[in-house]
């Protein structure tokens, strides 16, 4: 096994294109350490990102915020800035294991992942996160929802590495909030996932939303229709339950050792209820 | 000498029982200098692995290990045909669970194992052994097993209890009971009848399996290992190898958890038969799968109850039927389960039944108590219903039945002086009997009852020059007993603590000890430490006779000197036992006490475990928001371990309750062999857990000590279910608890 830390994303990108398939990123390492430990994999060659300039970087752009694909959860939870525009999503990061892994654990690896479970997932797609892409032709920018294709399958190409995550400028009046089912109190992996982002305007009332679960399908799911149900509403009973069905409806959803299919669907319902209530009261400026 | 007559009775002033010094394991433990399995090593030590099946139930047709031997580095590859054809019946089923024979019986059971020079060429090789299976049909659920059709695992089948026209899956029956339960449930004025099941659930130890083993060509071996029994460990291995026990030196290390689950062996005797094959050491550790596919968790159950009350809480008869699965071979724990299910109450009318059936999983092991919890959870959940049915109180019912001394017990003898009823009153004085709930919350209480045991113990106390005193013991600390043992040696010399070092010994350095299990340890050691502590004292008295000219009868110990007593003796300054010590080579040579018992007395002990939970109606996930431990514990040696055992047990029956399960998959593998998804309670689950300590001291030890390790787990499956099923209100039969099944439980009774 070769370990290779190059300096630059063209340095990266030409070890990835030499040693297709048989080359893993390591960012965090959260996962891919527990897989060589396990034996599931023995990779020829493990290609280390975090001394390439960048990779550990929050940095502000367009009102937005660029985060270096090597940036951890504490990182993020840490950022005043970046949890007061993303609070959904920090506490999505922030979820991902223990207080230990923290410490390592990425947003890109979460996502490159590709597990249905992952918690900042939903979180980044209600954001409307975009994953900016190295690879032999440059960088190429691409909404998150995009980059998982199946359970550990992403549709980057050979040679292509995730080299950080953009979350757009937030508009006045916006809140974020991600829940998630785990039989535990942590230390865990959802069982169902759910994040909102909203909009309010000038009188509390939704102006856009953006709905997503997880666990509940091979990939993240984007409910379209819970957007519907939330937009022009100020989240109260109604509005709340309406959302909480059409969240159960688009959730598909397997049985397994986590969770029941029947579970699964009822909870992204409460979910979506609990997390848009959160994420109205952030948006009406409580930042609790 | 004439030491007090009343030592033999119970002793009740203390100077150091009783105390809470620092546990002599501690800065080691945090500091990481204790060494625990896969800490040692030895020069020229390789790696062992395990092949293990992929497949629940097959027929091994051959095993071609040719490419795994021709791999460079590999040094020895070992099947079932490197040990030897016939071993002694009571090792047979352990020889079998350690490398299967003709057929894998479990999803992870051995059929190879590789020693090579590297982790990683070990791995290679086991990937180059060729195992010709042919698939066969399985079956991994108890009730299931039991079908007339099931797939068979042992064409042999049961023994001779087992009555004609069953599954040969049943391995045995047993029945306890007396009185008619026809005529108690005629008298009854209300009968329930409710079935009951829980899940196998593992022990769930931090430490991993794990051992060295160095075999040489004369026939002497080495083993170091993680055990709960190195005597255990010897006398298995020697008599699967063919080895004999003295030539065999067994080594505990440090150990990481056991909780009954490093009572037998798994990786031992294959580490052993490698080492001889390779002439060299060989270190082979578990991975957290492995222990969990392939080393013993306890039995899953099925369990029927019908029992009858009176309107005014009498119970009138109890019967219980219990299917419990133990894995691939004979040994699940049903007969302490029906010995125990109805143990805490004075019954008229009272029968069990019990039957042990084999199924395509790992071997039970014994896990804490075992096969008492799911017993206590069928018996203490439909005395629950029954008596919220007749509007009585729970606690009211349970002391109107109360086993108390005089009792026949359900199982057979007559109870002693026994503490059930002081819990149950502790509990009704308690201030969490009477504290408010809130909306979806629920609080349930249940007993249980755990037998103890006493078992053979041979411990020495040697006395050092400088007056400082080891004892040396030879059970493995699991829970505490250095720091208890070092205690009653103290007590007794008249010592202070920190001059009392316990180490655990070897297999070579003392007689036999019974395995660290049947909360014999604190009972039994401790009785041993006590009767060898006395008997290094009348050494000393002895020698303090020789040096005064009196007689040796003319001498007492007290405060941890001799001195003159009687009208005799004459004017002597006391002398301390380290005055004593530091002239022994004067008088006689060294100074030591040996006490060798196969003990009895351990006296059962009792538990009330009340507990508050809340329901989320919309997920089903369970709060465990309040919980109390009132137990007996006879004297508690050190509290703070005493309370340590309450609050584990009470723990361990949270995670069985809520959420630990094995899930096999209809292709019968073990779906959940992490942590992650086998699901123990991590700390921020539990509430501080309050334990109430009550002390009825135990006739049977010289300072009236039970056994506290086992009986803690007993009481919380039932204790919770009966809480949840107040909170959701819908009564919850089937363990665990799990999110999902909550709320089916509620939908179905909003859907009723």
């Amino acid at each position: 096994m070769r370990y290779e830390a190059p300096d630059s994303i063209e340095g990266a990108v030409g070890l990835l294109a030499r040693t297709p398939g048989a080359c893993h990123v390591l960012a965090g390492g959260t996962d891919l350490l527990v897989r060589l430990r396990s034996e599931t994999l023995e990779p020829e060659t493990i290609l280390d990102i975090k001394r390439i300039p960048g990779m550990h970087e929050i940095t502000p752009e367009d009102g937005g915020w660029r985060i270096g694909a090597a940036v951890s959860g504490a990182q993020i939870n840490e950022h005043d800035g970046l949890c007061a525009d993303w609070p959904g999503v920090a506490e999505a990061v922030g979820l991902i294991g223990s207080t230990q892994i923290q410490g390592r654990a990425t947003l890109a690896g979460n996502l490159c992942n590709a597990s249905p479970a992952a918690d900042s997932v939903p979180a980044m797609v209600a954001a409307g996160a975009l994953a900016r892409i190295a690879g032999p032709d440059g960088t190429r920018d691409v909404p998150v929802a995009e980059v998982p294709t199946g359970p550990g399958k992403t549709s980057l190409d050979t040679g292509e590495f995730i080299a950080s995550i953009f979350l757009p400028a937030r508009p006045e009046r916006s809140g974020d909030a991600y829940l998630r089912f785990i039989p535990r109190t942590e230390m865990d992996i959802a069982v169902v996932g759910c994040a909102v982002s909203l909009t309010l305007d000038a009188d509390s009332t939704v102006d856009s939303a953006r709905v997503a679960l997880g666990a509940v399908g091979p990939t993240v799911v984007e409910v379209e229709t819970a957007a519907e149900a939330l937009v022009g509403t100020q989240v109260r009973e109604g509005a709340q339950q309406q959302l909480a069905t059409v969240c159960s409806a688009a959730a598909r959803p397997i049985d397994d050792k986590r969770g029941t299919e029947h579970f699964r669907t009822h909870v992204a319902g409460v979910l979506a209820r609990r997390a848009a209530a959160i994420a109205y009261a952030r948006a009406k400026g409580d930042r609790a | 000498m004439a030491l007090d007559d009343r030592d033999t009775a119970t002793k009740l002033d203390f100077k150091v029982v009783g105390t809470r010094p620092p546990r002599p394991d501690g800065i080691d433990k945090v500091t990481g200098r204790a060494r625990f399995g896969a800490d040692m090593t030895a020069p020229g030590m390789l790696t062992g692995r395990v092949l293990r099946s992929p497949h629940p139930h097959a027929r091994i047709r051959s095993i071609d290990a040719s490419k795994a031997e021709a791999l460079p580095g590999v040094k020895a590859v070992v099947t079932r045909a490197d040990f030897p054809a016939e071993v002694p019946e009571d090792v047979a089923d352990v020889l079998d669970n350690c490398m299967a024979g003709d057929k894998a019986l479990y999803d992870g059971h051995a059929v190879a194992a590789v020693a090579a020079n590297s982790a990683a060429v070990a791995r290679k090789a086991l990937k180059l052994i060729e195992v010709d299976y042919e698939p066969l049909p399985h079956v991994t659920d108890v009730d299931a097993a039991m079908a007339p059709d099931a797939p068979v695992l042992h064409e042999a089948g049961g023994d001779e209890t087992v009555p004609e026209g069953h599954s040969r899956n049943v391995m045995s029956r047993v029945q306890f009971g007396h009185g008619d339960i026809d005529a108690g449930l005629a008298q009854a004025d209300r009968v329930i009848e409710r079935s009951y099941r829980t899940a196998a659930t593992h022990q769930g130890y931090i430490e991993p399996h794990a051992c060295l083993a160095s075999a040489g060509p004369d026939g002497q071996a080495d083993l170091w290992c993680c055990t709960q029994g190195q005597y255990m460990v010897r006398d298995t291995c020697a008599a699967i190898l063919g080895l004999s026990q003295g030539q065999l030196r067994v080594t505990a290390s440090e150990i990481g958890g056991g909780f009954g689950g490093k009572t037998t062996v798994f990786l031992e005797p294959v580490a052993l038969a490698l080492s001889r094959k390779a002439g060299r050491p060989v270190k082979m550790v578990m991975s957290r799968a492995e222990v969990l596919r392939a080393s013993g968790p306890t039995s899953s159950s099925s369990v029927d109850v019908r029992l009858g009350m009176t309107r005014d809480g009498r119970i009138t008869a109890g019967f219980a039927e219990l299917r419990y699965q133990g894995g691939a071979y004979p040994g699940s724990p049903v007969d302490m389960g029906s010995m125990s299910a109805f143990a805490p109450y004075d019954l008229e009318n009272v029968r069990t039944v019990g039957w042990d059936v084999v199924t395509n999983r790992p071997k039970a092991a014994a896990y804490r108590a075992p096969g008492a919890p799911m017993a206590a959870f069928a018996v203490e959940s439909a005395i629950d219903e029954l008596s919220k049915e007749l509007g009585l109180d729970p606690l009211d019912v349970r002391l109107k039945n109360a086993a108390r001394e005089g009792t026949k017990a359900s199982y057979g003898p007559t109870f002693p002086a026994i503490g059930l009823e002081a819990t149950l009153e502790a509990a009704r004085a308690h201030p969490h009997w009477s504290a408010p709930l809130g909306e979806n919350q629920g609080r349930g209480v249940a007993c249980g009852f755990w037998f103890n045991f006493g078992g053979n113990t041979c411990v020495s106390l040697n006395v050092a020059p400088d007056g400082t005193v080891t004892l040396s013991e030879g059970n493995p600390d699991i829970g505490g007993s250095r720091a208890s043992m070092t205690m009653m040696a103290a007590e007794e010399l008249g010592i202070p603590y920190d001059r009392v070092r316990t180490v655990i010994t070897d297999t070579g350095s003392l007689g036999v000890n019974d395995v660290t299990d049947g909360s014999r340890v604190t009972f039994a050691v401790g009785l041993a430490t006590i009767e060898a502590a006395r008997a290094a004292k009348r050494e000393m008295c002895r020698r303090a006779a020789m040096i005064w000219g009196i007689d040796e009868e003319a001498v007492v110990w007290e405060d941890g000197a001799a001195r003159p007593s009687g009208p005799n003796a004459g004017e002597h300054p006391p002398m301390s036992l380290a005055e004593i010590a530091a002239i022994a080579p004067n008088t006689g040579g060294p100074i030591a006490g040996h006490h060798e018992v196969n003990a009895e007395g351990a006296g059962v002990s009792f538990a009330t475990h009340m507990v508050d939970t809340e329901v989320d109606r919309d997920t089903g996930a369970v709060k465990i928001l309040r919980y109390t431990v009132f137990q007996d514990a006879g004297k508690a040696v050190h509290p703070d371990y005493v309370e340590g055992q309450f609050q584990g047990g009470a723990a361990q029956g949270i995670g069985w309750a809520l959420n630990e399960e094995y899930i096999y998959g209809d292709d019968g593998v073990l779906q959940n062999p992490g942590f992650l998804d086998y699901r123990v309670p991590v700390a921020s689950d539990l509430p501080m857990i309050e334990p109430v300590i009550l002390e009825i001291p135990n006739p049977g030890h010289p300072y009236g000590v039970r056994g506290v390790g086992e009986t803690s787990i007993v009481p919380p499956l039932a204790a919770i279910a009966n809480a949840v099923s107040a909170a959701a209100g819908v009564r919850m039969t089937q363990l665990p608890m799990s999110p999902p099944r909550v709320l089916a439980a509620i939908h179905g009774a909003d859907d009723g």
